[in-house]
């Protein structure tokens, strides 16, 4: 007998006879609070902020000389971008070199790269997450991950959903997802906050919409 | 379960060890304290936190009662999105099948995951013997690895250690692991953190196999969920091109929907935040993105026999928030390695027990380690009765009884050490059975009350190890009560 079998075998035994089962309840609240569009992106704001994200907020006009900025502020010289990241985001003449994210680039070129821009597949605001699925402006798990730096920017009100029942049923669970609340940190040491150890140390999320 | 903990000594021994270490209950006290007080701040801004409580909980109940079911659509999602299923019954199995994965992919070194079920099963360890280094990446952790230690709590595995013991352990160790600690190293944790991403840096950017287990896995869709903060697993889940996860069978959730309850509860039980910095999903494959091969290894491990008891199986609800050790009085105390198990505090009181049998002695103690105050049942976010599953646990200890063990039904007899216990209410019995016998002893009593020992000898001296006798009264209820109706009449 195959342990397959043996498991389903000892489960069967062990849970005896079916009979009618109570319905699992979902009286639970789809959302907490009624928002409009505006205070759900206000709401958003504030719980990134909490968790250290810094936050940013502008129109598609504002959108390159604000990126432009945040990348000439950390000295950066090399940002990596997904495959399909609006060409215009980062228009701006004298800015970092691009780096694509090819198959053949391992880890460690990716780990010689300052900082990343990306969208995302939408945020959460009674959590304070962006969401990335691996969207063409996303790009694949690995470039939001070893690079320092991190600028995702969200679409204001359309990518914003009030909670995590709304998140979830506006996802494909066959993507792979990658749900993240403020920049990678530790409370192991004595439960001490420190951002970093091994995601980017710096998340900067920027919200794009009509000023 | 693995036979690591062989020798520990039962939990009172460890327990009174534990206590009488200053350091270690001021920096249990410190962190049980911190995370305690934000919980509750985190709880309470969810109007609903009852109800996703009880959906929680029948969620779990729901998917336990159909297991078959829902680990046979597990199996067919995972594998039709590129993955593949083993079945593991015991900790012997898993960890030969993981062995034997690694060992194909001709790498002799791996990156872990933080993950209890394969402390559970000692893979480090069984990794070890077939030549495998295995390097844990989360920071409490690397903490527990490099101080050739144990962990001590679900969430913080390293909650017993302060800053200073870290830097030594640190400064001493890192360097026969790989990159060693920068020069000079203070304690701040800021510095540490940042040491501890430069060594594990370079065995992240290198790695080919990663272990993993996982929070969740729904059946419906073959998709994993890990939750965690630092990106270390990110790092282990995205970068190898082979991945590994041991996961208990009774992780399964029936459909993406119901991540959403949990999603909700979890973080905010354990860390006490409204969302843990990463969560990463996963379903089999994905081309151009992750490892290219996905391993999913199933786990029983006595967790089919903890099914087969009604009152027990309530533990297999456990989500591993750790909420119930933080707000233990007993845990506080004693600390995570007086437990004998990787799941100590009140889950592991129960858990430890049904998983490995009660037949060792620590195990057959575990279910006294409690004051049953309740306060773990109040924080628990899927409802699990902690108190119940500890009473019915002492019962099969002190009286024996029917028991699931590898599938097959028996009888166990009662625990060494237990039959003062039982010869004490077997004299109850008769006593109380003849009322003459019982008021001529209680006058007996009252009339010896000057010669009260302090302590009892024989068998009954355990007992009054910790305890004062009580005072025998001048008179007995029975005989007072006699005297004041005659007084009314």
């Amino acid at each position: 007998m195959s342990s397959r079998d043996r498991i389903l075998a000892r489960v069967r035994r062990a849970v005896g006879e079916r009979g009618p089962e109570p319905e699992i309840p979902r009286d639970y609240l789809r959302v907490h609070g009624v928002r409009t569009p505006a205070e759900s992106t206000d709401l958003l704001a504030a719980h990134l902020a909490e968790y250290r994200a810094k936050v940013h907020r502008t129109d598609e006009d504002g959108l390159p000389p604000l990126l432009t900025r945040l990348l000439a502020e950390r000295g950066c010289e090399t940002v990596l971008v997904p495959p399909a990241l609006p060409p215009h985001w980062l228009a701006a003449a004298a800015g970092p070199v691009r780096i694509h994210d090819r198959a053949a680039s391992t880890p460690s070129e990716l780990d010689r790269v300052d900082s990343v821009v990306t969208g995302c597949a939408l945020a959460v605001a009674e959590t304070g997450t962006i969401v990335l699925d691996g969207g063409p402006d996303q790009g694949r798990r690995r470039i939001t991950l070893i690079p320092d730096h991190h600028i995702c920017v969200v679409r204001v009100p359309d990518q914003v959903v009030d909670s995590v029942p709304q998140a979830l049923e506006r996802l494909d669970p066959v993507r792979p997802l990658t749900w993240i609340s403020g920049p990678s940190a530790t409370s192991d040491i004595e439960l001490d906050r420190v951002e970093g150890v091994h995601g980017p140390r710096t998340l900067e999320v920027v919200l794009l919409g009509a000023q | 379960m693995s036979g690591t903990y062989l020798g520990m000594p039962a939990f009172p021994e460890a327990a009174r060890e534990a206590v009488r270490d200053g350091v270690l209950r001021a920096n249990l006290r410190h962190a049980t304290h911190t995370i305690r007080g934000k919980r509750a701040l985190a709880v309470a801004e969810l109007a609903d936190w009852d109800r996703l409580r009880a959906a929680g909980r029948a969620v779990k109940d729901h998917t336990l009662r159909h297991l078959d079911r829902y680990l046979l659509q597990l199996e067919a999602a995972v594998t039709a999105a590129g993955g593949t299923v083993h079945w593991a019954a015991d900790a012997e199995e898993a960890n030969r099948i993981v062995t034997e994965l690694v060992l194909a992919t001709g790498e002799r070194e791996l990156v872990k995951v933080k993950s209890m079920a394969t402390q559970e099963i000692g893979l480090n360890e069984a990794l070890q013997a077939a030549g495998i280094t295995a390097y844990e990446t989360d920071l409490a952790e690397l903490i527990v690895q490099l101080g050739h230690d144990r962990p001590s709590h679900i969430l913080v595995p390293a909650i017993h250690r302060n800053r200073g013991e870290i830097r030594d352990i640190f400064r001493t160790e890192m360097g026969r692991w790989g990159r060693p600690a920068p020069e000079p190293l203070g304690d701040d944790p800021r510095e540490l953190a940042e040491a501890a991403r430069l060594h594990l840096r370079e065995k992240f950017l290198r790695a080919e196999v990663a272990v993993s287990g996982a929070n969740f896995m729904v059946a419906e869709t073959g998709t994993m969920v890990v939750l965690e903060s630092e990106g270390n697993g990110r790092m282990c889940l995205t970068l190898p091109e082979t991945l590994i996860s041991v996961v208990g069978v009774e992780k399964v959730v029936p459909t993406f929907r119901d991540l959403e309850i949990f999603l909700q509860t979890l973080p905010r039980s354990s860390t006490a935040e409204r969302m843990n910095p990463y969560t990463t999903m996963w379903t089999g494959t994905t081309d151009g993105d992750g490892p290219s091969a996905f391993h999913l290894v199933l786990l029983d491990n006595g967790r089919t026999d903890t099914l087969a008891d009604p009152v027990g199986r309530q533990a297999l609800r456990c989500i591993r928030c750790s909420a119930c050790l933080n707000v233990c009085p007993v845990y506080e105390r004693a600390g995570g390695h007086a437990y004998g198990s990787v799941y100590p505090g009140p889950i592991g009181a129960i858990l430890s027990p049904q998983l490995r049998g009660t037949a060792d002695a620590i195990d057959a103690s575990l279910p006294y380690a409690s004051t049953l105050c309740g306060a773990c049942y109040e924080v628990c976010p899927v409802a699990i009765d902690i108190p119940e599953v500890l009473l019915h646990l002492r019962e099969r200890v002190a009286q024996g009884g029917p028991v699931t063990r590898d599938g097959i039904r028996v009888r166990i007899r009662p625990a060494h050490g237990h039959t003062a216990e039982r010869a004490a209410m077997r004299a109850a019995r008769l006593l109380l059975g003849h009322p003459g016998a019982l008021r001529a002893g209680e006058r007996l009593l009252a009339r010896a009350r000057r010669l009260r020992p302090r302590r009892l000898p024989g068998p009954g001296r355990a007992w009054t190890d910790s305890r004062e006798l009580p005072a025998v009264p001048a008179e007995s209820f029975r005989d007072w009560w006699a005297r004041e109706r005659e007084a009314c009449r």
